[in-house]
């Protein structure tokens, strides 16, 4: 009887993106509809062939089956986004690789973004959301098949925004991009997220609700809160993908920096503390440092975190006021981004050896300090004169590659690792030389790719000031783009690095969920643990 | 001990949870974001600023489509070397209809926001095509597609009147005349009247150098060509719109 009424919804809804398909006004949008329309008649065909006519089993013990999933599709786009990361840095040095008009680099870079932000890390979250907070809980993924639901229906969102870039489907807001259509259909899916987090939260087994679920819960509820806001519009045709934003200029500006810097802020930093909260204390067998810290800093995490937008518009046509909040609340908070990290660091007091023997507590400490740079970076760049120089710059997108490859990457890394053997009941991983191996690759890659953004973005920054005895502009603008290439070379090597440590995962886990074990030298000697 | 005490009761209770973490990161957008629509100093009082005309409009979209902001800021700052390199610094004012802000954030190419008049039709035109043809250092990507795609008229009077539903000050005369405005904008021998009477003295011309014939490119120009143009700035005293 379910599956029929899910059947029937994706049928009608095919049918439905066939007829926009027929009727839309514009080529790209008719293109998105036959996508939409395929998606669904797949969905459909894939769905009436598993229908049974038996009852259903009453389905017990935990829900492991959409974690699975969700951790092949962390892989798979991560991947696909880091690839796609590598070609853009490649056509800064060498601008002939664009193909107009679907591969240039002003449509490629959003699929970039996007491809890492939500469907790499989105899917790291939903994954690894839904495998803690049913092990915290002690109860199963409520609301049967809804978390389907969730899992498929946030891969169309990924398939939708990616291809609709490509096509030019865009309203140009920096990781809102996605047209009016394409955000409904996500506010759906994460309406149907928190209510599967929330109810299994419901019906946990256990007195208290564990520290990583607040920071899941937290990051569900306000990216919800973001999306819906930022993203409010009007579409000129009902088939149609073009939509105007009903904010203008400088209302528009903040409300769409409030958004972004909270993508980051909820997205990449809550989320992803619960996923630390949860596998740090797991690998290291130690509990969280500290119950007290963790209230506190959760509680003023999310307080401050959202005061911070206005700090991406120093200097513009946004009143002094809001500028000068933005910078305030920014500064303060490096204090409960660092408590975080301290708590997860200091997890492992009375564990540090494993630092030496355990290639996946590497990780995360490497993600931890990673976090710790990358938020203490972040409010030193937030201070009014110094963002007169790095603002536009290519300091910033070094700053955001350091928390987004050293901390979301690493501890995303890390959670997978930690998760393939126990999900595909494997005694352990294929091979623990190659995690090491993706360690360093990805640790020189990070290190490549910010020192070089922070040579190349403080010097255009400084060369676009410089003026000569005479009072005049040394530089035109076009020399101090010549003056990038060897910085837009060595970021692209730093960018080939890290994908490739990232391709030793992928094959490591594929070979780990074969259940197979690689022959080689163990990476810590039997001895060396007695002479520890 | 005692806020910890009371901190039992949220984490035992997902629905209080959740309600309270809502409530605390709702205060900081609240706080920052709503006085920007109700504090009447937030837009600066100025001439000349106007809503796009239909070409402009459509040749605006294609920056938006082609992703033009992820390299190109529109905002220039109050600093000396920024004035001096590209003009007076960027009013809210002069985006008080942009729908959605393309102020950018990243200047892999230069600002943009008062390029309107600084080169010439054919120059833009031969800087989208081939842009190491005229700026050697270039890494911007060529955009010979836009030269060969006809314009298409894309219900351009329903994008008028969607806007105009949100506030712009679009008449349903400028509504109903949109695909015509849109194509004599571009056409030097088109009756042109309508399209001054109803904007003012906008820029008529055959900007994609090919007569006759109305492209994506002749919009994207136009776009350009009007940036950063309409503010009357000898009429404008900064210490009138203190902020």
């Amino acid at each position: 009887m379910r599956s029929a009424f899910w059947i029937g919804v994706t049928g009608f809804a095919a049918l439905l993106a066939v007829i926009a398909a027929a009727k839309g006004v514009e080529p790209e949008f008719r293109a998105h509809a036959w996508i939409i329309a395929v998606c669904f008649a797949a969905a459909t065909v894939v769905m009436l062939r598993q229908v049974r006519f038996a009852p259903a089993p009453e389905a017990t013990g935990y829900q492991d089956d959409v974690v699975r999933w969700g951790v092949i599709a962390t892989v798979f786009w991560g991947l696909a986004g880091l690839l796609v990361g590598v070609v853009i840095a490649a056509q800064l040095a060498w601008p002939q690789l664009n193909v107009d008009p679907w591969f240039t680099f002003g449509r490629l870079r959003p699929l970039h973004t996007s491809a890492v932000i939500f469907a790499f890390g989105g899917n790291a979250l939903l994954c690894t959301s839904f495998y803690v907070v049913q092990r915290t809980c002690r109860a199963r993924l409520a609301l049967g098949n809804l978390v389907w639901f969730v899992f498929w229906g946030y891969q169309l969102f990924i398939v939708l925004a990616a291809t609709g870039y490509l096509l030019g489907i865009t309203q140009s807001k920096e990781y809102a991009e996605p047209e009016w259509y394409v955000d409904l259909w996500l506010t759906a899916v994460w309406v149907a997220y928190l209510a599967v987090f929330l109810f299994t939260l419901f019906r946990r087994r256990e007195p208290h609700i564990y520290v990583a679920n607040w920071f899941y819960l937290s990051f569900i509820v306000t990216v919800a809160m973001l999306h819906v806001v930022n993203n409010m519009a009007l579409p000129v045709s009902l088939v149609g993908a073009k939509s105007y934003i009903v904010f203008a200029g400088v209302q528009d500006a903040l409300t769409q920096w409030w958004y972004a810097h909270n993508a980051v802020g909820f997205f990449l930093t809550a989320g992803f503390l619960g996923m630390m909260y949860y596998f740090v204390p797991k690998q290291a067998d130690r509990p969280v440092y500290s119950y007290r810290l963790s209230i506190v800093h959760f509680w003023s995490l999310i307080f401050l975190y959202i005061w911070a937008g206005p700090h991406h518009l120093h200097y513009t046509a946004l009143p002094d006021w809001a500028q000068t909040l933005g910078m305030v609340f920014s500064v303060m908070l490096w204090m409960p981004s660092w408590g975080g990290m301290i708590n997860g660091l200091m997890t492992l007091s009375g564990a540090w050896d494993k630092i030496r023997t355990d290639p996946i507590i590497r990780m995360m400490v490497l993600a931890l300090a990673f976090y710790g740079m990358a938020t203490f970076e972040g409010p030193v760049m937030s201070i009014k004169a110094v963002n007169s120089l790095s603002h536009y710059t290519d300091w910033t997108i070094g700053h955001v590659h350091s928390g987004a490859l050293g901390w979301v990457g690493m501890i995303s890394f890390a959670a997978m690792y930690f998760l393939v053997p126990r999900l595909w009941g494997r005694e352990r991983l294929y091979s623990l030389r190659m995690i090491n191996w993706h360690f360093w690759l990805a640790t020189v890659g990070i290190v490549v790719y910010a020192a070089v953004m922070w040579v190349s973005g403080i010097q255009q920054g400084l060369m676009w000031r410089e003026y000569d005895d005479q009072g005049f502009l040394v530089y035109s603008f076009a020399e101090t783009v010549d003056a990038m290439f060897p910085y837009y070379v060595l970021r692209l090597l730093g960018g080939v690095l890290y994908l490739a440590g990232a391709v030793l995962m992928a094959w490591n886990l594929w070979m780990t969920a074969r259940g197979r074990i690689r022959d080689e030298v163990p990476l810590v000697p039997a001895a060396a643990g007695g002479q520890a | 001990m005692m806020s910890l005490f009371r901190h039992k009761s949220l984490e035992r209770n997902a629905t209080l949870l959740l309600v309270a973490s809502l409530l605390v990161v709702s205060v900081g957008g609240i706080v920052e974001i709503a006085p920007l629509f109700y504090l009447d100093n937030t837009i600066e009082k100025v001439k000349g600023v106007r809503p796009y005309t239909p070409l402009e409009l459509a040749g605006r979209n294609i920056y938006v489509r082609e992703g033009c902001y992820v390299c190109h800021s529109q905002m220039i700052r109050p600093f000396r070397d920024e004035v001096e390199r590209y003009g007076h610094y960027s009013l809210a004012a002069e985006s008080m209809y942009d729908r959605p802000f393309q102020w950018g954030s990243k200047r892999t190419g230069p600002d943009l926001a008062r390029v309107g008049g600084r080169y010439s039709d054919e120059w833009h035109v031969q800087h989208m095509i081939a842009p190491r043809s005229v700026v050697p250092e270039s890494v911007m990507p060529s955009y010979p597609s836009l030269l060969a795609t006809a314009l298409r008229d894309s219900h351009i009077s329903g994008h008028l009147e969607v806007q105009a539903a949100l506030g712009v000050p679009y008449s349903e005369e400028m509504v109903a005349s949109a695909v015509a405005d849109m194509y004599a904008q571009a056409d030097p021998e088109a009756d042109t009247d309508g399209l001054v009477a109803r904007y003012g003295p906008v820029t008529i011309r055959d900007f994609d150098g090919q007569p006759g014939r109305a492209t994506e490119m002749d919009a994207l120009v136009a776009y350009m060509q009007m940036l950063g143009t309409l503010v009357d700035f000898t009429a404008f005293r900064p210490e009138e719109n203190l902020r």
